[in-house]
C-alpha cells in the first residue's frame, strides 16, 4: 500500500485520478481503518487529506459556514459561532462515537461512508447543506442528500473528493434539531433518527421547513411531505399529527435485531415530533 | 512500502520507520517500544490504545503511523515526571481503580484530557468523557472516584 499526503486539493484530485488500483481517501479514518483491518477493503493507495489547508479549516463566509472535509467533529463542537447557528448539526456530529472518535471523525467522512444510520447526515440534509466536490473536471456543488446512493455507495465519480461541506448562514427566526434513538446513551449507532430545521414568520407561523429521517431506509432521506405538514402552522397538535403520519409514510426500514420495522416506524414519528418541537423553540416560537 | 516518520513523542524527537498500512498503535508499540499503548479491540471501541495526537485524544489503532509525521504524540509513558507519578496515576492506585491494568493507560490519557479541558467535571461529565474507554474489571465506579479525587487535588495544586 502507498500512503500519500498531498498539500493541495489539486494534488489530491490528480492522485485520485491517476493512481492505479484501489484508491481510498483518508479523512478521520474512523471508518476506513476499521474496514482495512477487518479485511473488507485492501487499498493500493490511501490519500490523507488532513494536510490540505482548505480541507482543515472552518470558514465563515457570506454563504454560510464552509467546513473542511478533514475537520474533526470535536473541532466543530469547539467553534462557538457554528454551535450557535446550527446547534442541531453540531449535536448530531457530536453524537458520533466517543471523545476519542470525535477527535478524528469528520462530517464529510460520515457522509461519504454512506451509512443509512450516519448521525450527521440527516441534520445536514435538514439544514440544506451542500457538498463542495472537486474532481478532474473542476468543482461541483451537490446537495448532501444526493451524495449517498445506497448503503456504502456514493454518487461521487472517479477522481472526485469532497473538499468541504457548506452550511447556509443562520436565518433569522430559524432553528434546527437532531434526535436519535439508541439502546445505550453513548457509543451506539442510531436505530432511528430525525432532524428538523424550520423558519418562523409572523405570529410564530412556520414559513419554511425541512425534515430528514435516518436509519429507516437505504439512505438518510429528505421527507418533503413531513415538512409540508407543518409549514403554515404554529406546530399545534394537528400539525404534529400530520408530521408524524408523513414521517411514518416515508419509512422503509429493515427488520433486524436492533429494531423491527414496526418499532422503527413508530419511533421515527416520535422523534420527528420531538425534534420539530425543539427546532420550533430554538427558532423563537412558543 | 516503508515510510520514515519523524515525530515528537512525549517531548522527544523520534524517528521510526513503519509500513504504510501500519497503525500508529503498532508503530508505537513495536517500533518505538512504548508498550503502554494497548490493543484491545483494534476498532476504536475500547480506548485501550488512547493517545494524544497534536493534543487531540484519539484511538491510535485508528491512526496510521505515517500520519504522525511532524506531529506531537503523547502516551501514558510521558505522564509521570520521572519517578514522580501524575496525580491521576497516584489516585488510580489509591482508589484501586484497576485490576488487570490493560485499560488503565487509555483511561489515564482520557482522564487527563478531560481534566485539562474541564477541571471540575461532574460525575456525569466524567462518565460521558470516559465512555470511549472500556474496563471489564472494576465496574467503573473506582475509576470515576479516582478521577473525581484527582480533580480536587489538581485544582488545589493550581491555586498554590
Amino acid at each position: 500500500m502507498l500512503y500519500e499526503s498531498p498539500q493541495t486539493t489539486e494534488d489530491a484530485v490528480e492522485l485520485l485520478s491517476k493512481s492505479k488500483g484501489k484508491v481510498h481517501v483518508l479523512a478521520g479514518g474512523s471508518d476506513l481503518l476499521v474496514r482495512m483491518k477487518g479485511g473488507y477493503i485492501e487499498p493500493d493507495v490511501v490519500i490523507d487529506i488532513k494536510r490540505i489547508k482548505s480541507m482543515n479549516t472552518i470558514k465563515k463566509t457570506a454563504d454560510g459556514f464552509l467546513i473542511g472535509a478533514a475537520v474533526s467533529c470535536a473541532r466543530m463542537a469547539d467553534h462557538q459561532a457554528l454551535c450557535k447557528a446550527w446547534p442541531g448539526v453540531v449535536e448530531a456530529a457530536s453524537l458520533i462515537g466517543s471523545d476519542q472518535i470525535q477527535g478524528r471523525c469528520t462530517m464529510a467522512g460520515n457522509m461519504c461512508n454512506a451509512s443509512p444510520a450516519a448521525d450527521s447526515v440527516p441534520a445536514m440534509i435538514a439544514a440544506e447543506a451542500w457538498a463542495l466536490v472537486q474532481g478532474p473536471r473542476g468543482e461541483r456543488w451537490v446537495l448532501v442528500e444526493k451524495i449517498a446512493k445506497a448503503p456504502g455507495v456514493t454518487t461521487l465519480r472517479k477522481g472526485e473528493v469532497v473538499e468541504a461541506i457548506l452550511l447556509p448562514p443562520k436565518y433569522k427566526k430559524s432553528g434546527d434539531a437532531y434526535l436519535r434513538f439508541t439502546p445505550r446513551t453513548e457509543m451506539d449507532i442510531a436505530v432511528v433518527s430525525a432532524a428538523v430545521n424550520l423558519t418562523l414568520g409572523a405570529k410564530g407561523v412556520i414559513t419554511d421547513a425541512r425534515v430528514a429521517l435516518g436509519a429507516v431506509g437505504p439512505k438518510a432521506m429528505l421527507v418533503k411531505p413531513a415538512a409540508k405538514a407543518i409549514v403554515g402552522t404554529t406546530l399545534d397538535d394537528a400539525a404534529l399529527a400530520k408530521l408524524a403520519a408523513a414521517a411514518a409514510a416515508a419509512c422503509d426500514p429493515i427488520d433486524d435485531k436492533r429494531g423491527t420495522i414496526q418499532f422503527r416506524t413508530k419511533v421515527a414519528q416520535v422523534l420527528a415530533k420531538r425534534a420539530a418541537k425543539i427546532a420550533y423553540q430554538r427558532a423563537g416560537g412558543k | 512500502m516503508s515510510v520514515l516518520v519523524n515525530s515528537t513523542i512525549n517531548g522527544d524527537n523520534v524517528s521510526f520507520s513503519c509500513d504504510a498500512d501500519e497503525t500508529l498503535m503498532d508503530a508505537l508499540r513495536n517500533r518505538v517500544g512504548l508498550k503502554g499503548v494497548k490493543e484491545g479491540c483494534g476498532t476504536g471501541d475500547c480506548g485501550a490504545c488512547s493517545i494524544r495526537l497534536d493534543g487531540a485524544l484519539v484511538c491510535s489503532c485508528l491512526v496510521l503511523g505515517a500520519e504522525a509525521e511532524g506531529r506531537t504524540v503523547e502516551t501514558v509513558e510521558g505522564m509521570s515526571n520521572g519517578a514522580e507519578l501524575h496525580v491521576l496515576q497516584t489516585k488510580f492506585l489509591e482508589h484501586a481503580a484497576l485490576q488487570c491494568g490493560i485499560c488503565t493507560p487509555g483511561f489515564l490519557i482520557a482522564a487527563q484530557t478531560l481534566l485539562e479541558k474541564n477541571p471540575s467535571p461532574t460525575e456525569t461529565e466524567i462518565r460521558y468523557a470516559l465512555a470511549g474507554n472500556l474496563c471489564r474489571c472494576t465496574g467503573y465506579d473506582k475509576i470515576v472516584r479516582a478521577v473525581q479525587d484527582a480533580a480536587v487535588v489538581m485544582k488545589k495544586g493550581r491555586k498554590k
